[in-house]
């Protein structure tokens, strides 16, 4: 149906990226020889530029629509189908732009475009045989691509097709220097983790689906969903070992929850974000900060209209969520890799991200997602620039006193802290707030210890964030003589890109602007996002007295002040201290630098038992044995030894002996024959 | 019982006779060649009795008088007197083959009772000039192949007995 | 008037004789031979049942004769043949001993 909604436009969005990749696919595998890397650069940052402006039009055509009917579709063609009549399932092709997802597309793409351009300063030195520049863009628009299908999908199936392919292009990319095992490595334990995600996804569709077919709405359309969303609200699951049912809803959300686990890094599944800090420092920033970990996050948004009806999953996600921020900030207090500061430090923002979902917050969570795509890309790349300066090293304990020597960056990377810390007037400030207030009145179980724990967090992570920040940038140099000659700035095209990301992170926050706040300056509704996001997410379901919220706000600023206080005074003014705390709480400090020690707990629990089975049960004991030597070879010998060991004696040579077998013969068919 | 029927009962028994004679006899092949000119002379003598009469004669003739013949010729040829060769391991399979032999008789015993009497025959049944006629008319190409076949024969056979092919 | 359940009895007969003939003697010649046998045997059975249905009255149906006379042609060039090659043997091998000839074997 082609009325005002429909926009053939949004199509090219994801198709410039893909068509980009492609392109550089064939002129890596056909055309042998190395791309010039003006090529390269146009090609790929080109094609995402467009799709930024295309993304920007889109925005501004959706700004103009009504608020009822806010939305843009373009239907493309259908994928596959099975079944017929009442329980028809297709999988369709087509593409849905309404406010989230919009939001979401200029987000990408815009901090896509930013990281693009950066990159091309950051791989420059890249002058591999394998042609690894080109590859390196081949497979950032790729993602690219992959990313927006997710987030433009107007279907369940096909979210999950850009859900895979991001989580493919993670794979690739980690694993991007793949001449070092260590790095191939942290891929695949990438994706196998995120598949483990996945099957969580997979199952949530397959019993949505079910519940919607019986029915009569066969359809995994958003849209459809949505409306016949009333119809399946009531439906139960019998659970065979707890006595009563469960409510569909809620089995359905828990289960796109574990998806949503993989693929953001919540507890138990995040084990393979700080390993894939072993990719370049442009693929964490894009994908490991900005946008393949908020894909859970974006998911839980779209099916906010489920989320709200089922207690129980979000109360789940909520305590997965704040137990999450707490647990991954406190590993980020010991890290001494400034990347891996950085990872836990997603992890721990992520663990926010849902801790608003579960308590109703979507607008909060999504308003999240945004700044801390801002802040966090501005940090990932103001790292890589630090490591460049210091010639690839990444310890922070070799670092220090770099204020002084790379000006620009310095500027930018405190410009993060300050807005990760949550320092109002910073982005970071009215995203965390509003994160802390939807906790603290919503109706979870222990709500208020929830969040308390978000408060504790808030504090830690200003305490470690601004630790990395004087470590690295301040005291004296740890460096060797040698590096400390070398450091200097980067070229702009690697500073300016940080520079954009510092501006947004700063002014960021405007878009979610407070009530409370707006009413100082006379500005009614100054909540854009939530005006803009209402009708897709629904309205916030939490009021709190302006008292409260100004006495939260500034227990907010307390703990960050108190965190940053904590920060300047162990790392800047006595640096002496923290060994002497670390030699104190010998016990305590161990079990931080060693992450809890849950990759070894897995390893010891899961995967040694895993690979044992499949060694000595499967392979050897079913393959080989089994099938191999039983079934196969022991047929042949079993033929063979029949044939060797009696059927050869009927070749006598003897012609009685022939003519004596045919009379046998003959005379039992006649002998049948004439019964 | 009828003249025919002794007669028939005659016959008979002169070929199986004659047949054992020939194949139980291991000391001298001429003497089975002539036991088995004997049978086959029995035989046309019951083809008679039923009326086949040109087919009796053929039998006699081709088979009593050339194929038989042609046996003594090679066996003379070949100058073999004594067949001294003892059948040894084919003790086993004489007895299966003889109780294989007697299943089988029963069997065809009891299938063919309750057969009716022989019906009258028409005249010129059997004789020359109704087979030469079935011969030519419905026949013929049987006939034409039967000469093709023996042309192969004939020419297999001479290649096979030469010495040497030049 | 001879009952045909005799006729077919004995051309049995004869073709057990015949069979137990070719499976036991080694004498390729003898062996040849009880084939002849085996097959004035069928003859004799072709002719009794001709004999049982000649067809109508007027019409005479002598199918089984005809086929008796195929039946020693076709013995007749078999005879001819398979003692081109007892010749053949015998030149080889000095003697007539179906057990000679048994190179085909496991």
């Amino acid at each position: 149906m082609v009325n005002e909604n429909t926009d053939a436009i949004l199509r090219w969005i994801p198709l410039l990226p893909l068509l980009a990749a492609a392109v550089h696919g064939v002129m890596i595998g056909l055309v042998r020889r190395t791309a010039p890397r003006w090529l390269v650069n146009t090609l790929s940052c080109g094609s995402v530029g467009l799709a930024f402006l295309l993304s920007c039009y889109a925005f501004f055509r959706l700004v103009g629509l009504d608020d009822d009917a806010r939305f843009l579709v373009d239907s493309l063609y259908t994928w596959f189908g099975a079944g017929v009549g009442d329980t028809r399932f297709s999988a369709e092709m087509g593409l849905r732009l309404d406010p989230l997802s919009s939001v979401m597309t200029l987000v990408v793409t815009g901090v896509g475009f930013l990281i693009h351009l950066y990159s091309i300063g950051y791989m420059a030195d890249d002058h591999r045989e394998d042609r690894g520049y080109q590859r390196f863009f081949c497979y950032l628009n790729l993602f690219t691509f992959s990313m927006l299908v997710l987030v433009m999908a107007d279907n369940l199936v096909l979210l999950f097709l850009g859900w895979e392919g991001v989580g493919l292009c993670s794979y690739l990319l980690i694993g991007f220097w793949y001449s070092d095992r260590w790095n191939a490595f942290c891929g695949s334990k990438a994706f196998i983790v995120n598949r483990i995600g996945d099957f969580g996804f997979l199952v949530g569709i397959f019993v949505l689906f079910g519940a919607l077919a019986q029915v009569g709405s066969p359809s995994v359309a958003f849209a459809d969903i949505r409306a016949s969303y009333d119809l399946i609200r009531e439906l139960t699951i019998p659970a065979p070992f707890w006595g009563e049912s469960w409510r569909v809803v809620e089995v359905v959300g828990i289960c796109f929850f574990i998806g949503a686990a993989g693929k953001s890094a919540q507890i138990p599944l995040y084990v393979w974000l700080p390993d894939a800090m072993a990719g370049p420092t442009p693929v964490s920033a894009l994908i490991h900060a900005a946008t393949m970990v908020t894909a859970g996050d974006y998911m839980v948004a779209r099916l906010a209209f489920l989320y709200a009806d089922a207690p129980v999953a979000s109360s789940v996600m909520a305590w997965i969520g704040g137990l999450t921020a707490f647990v991954a900030a406190t590993i980020a207090i010991c890290q001494t890799d400034i990347k891996k500061v950085l990872a836990y430090s997603t992890v721990s923002q992520l663990g926010y991200m849902f801790l608003a979902a579960g308590t109703g917050g979507y607008t909060a969570s999504i308003f999240h997602l945004v700044t801390h795509a801002f802040f966090k890309a501005l940090l990932f790349l103001g790292a890589g620039s630090v490591i460049l300066a210091m010639h690839h090293e990444q310890d922070i304990e070799k670092m220090g006193g770099l204020a002084r020597r790379i000006r620009q960056t310095h500027f930018v990377f405190l410009v993060g802290v300050v807005a990760i810390a949550g320092f109002p007037p910073f982005s970071g400030f009215f995203s965390k707030d509003e994160i802390l207030l939807a906790a603290y009145a919503s109706h979870v179980p222990g709500h208020f210890w929830l969040y308390a724990l978000g408060l504790l967090t808030a504090g830690i992570t200003s305490f470690y964030m601004f630790r990395l920040y004087y470590k690295v940038f301040h005291g004296e140099c740890r460096a060797t003589a040698d590096v400390r000659e070398h450091i200097h700035e980067q070229p702009p095209i690697i500073v300016y890109p940080l520079w954009v990301l510092a501006a947004l992170s700063v002014v960021g926050g405007l878009i979610g602007f407070p009530l409370v706040y707006g009413e100082w300056f006379g500005v009614e509704d100054s909540h854009s996002l939530n005006n803009w996001l209402n009708k897709v997410v629904g309205e916030a379901s939490y009021h709190v007295p302006h008292s409260t919220e100004y006495v939260m706000a500034l227990a907010a600023i307390g703990m960050s002040t108190a965190g940053l206080l904590l920060a300047r005074f162990l790392y800047l003014s006595r640096p002496d201290l923290p060994p002497r705390i670390a030699t104190s709480f010998a016990g305590v400090q161990r079990l931080l630098v060693n992450k809890y020690w849950v990759d070894e707990i897995y390893d010891a629990l899961i995967v040694r038992p895993l690979v044992l089975i499949s060694d000595r049960v499967f392979y050897r004991g079913v393959d080989a044995g089994l099938i191999d030597g039983f079934a196969v070879n022991g047929l042949g010998r079993s033929v063979r030894g029949i044939a060797s060991g009696g059927l050869k004696y009927l070749q006598s040579g003897l012609t009685q002996s022939y003519v004596f077998s045919m009379l046998v013969g003959a005379a039992a068919i006649l002998w049948y024959l004439a019964r | 019982m009828s003249a025919q029927q002794v007669l028939f009962y005659g016959f008979a028994a002169f070929a199986v006779i004659s047949a054992l004679g020939m194949v139980l006899n291991v000391r001298n092949t001429v003497a089975a060649a002539l036991s088995l000119v004997v049978t086959m002379v029995a035989l046309a003598g019951i083809y008679v009795l039923l009326e086949a009469h040109l087919v009796a004669a053929i039998q006699v003739m081709v088979y009593g008088g050339a194929i038989v013949v042609l046996f003594l010729f090679v066996v003379m040829l070949l100058n073999l007197r004594s067949d001294d060769f003892q059948p040894g391991r084919a003790r086993l399979q004489k007895l299966a083959g003889a109780l294989i032999g007697i299943a089988l008789l029963a069997q065809i015993v009891r299938s063919s009772v309750d057969l009716p009497a022989l019906p009258p025959v028409p005249p010129g049944f059997g004789g020359y000039r109704q087979l030469g006629i079935a011969l030519y008319t419905d026949y013929v190409l049987l006939v034409e192949v039967a000469s093709l076949l023996l042309t192969a024969a004939i020419v297999g056979a001479l290649i096979l007995a030469k010495r040497k092919i030049d | 008037m001879i009952p045909l359940e005799h006729v077919i009895l004995l051309s049995a007969v004869l073709f057990g004789i015949g069979i137990v003939g070719v499976v036991t003697r080694r004498n390729l010649i003898v062996v040849l031979m009880s084939i002849e046998l085996m097959l004035n045997a069928v003859n004799l059975a072709f002719v009794g049942f001709n004999r049982m249905w000649p067809g109508a009255p007027g019409q005479n149906a002598l199918d089984g004769q005809v086929f008796v006379l195929m039946v020693i042609t076709v013995a007749a060039a078999e005879v001819a043949v398979g003692l081109g090659i007892v010749i053949s043997m015998f030149r080889n091998r000095d003697s007539v001993d179906i057990e000679e000839v048994s190179l085909l074997k496991w």
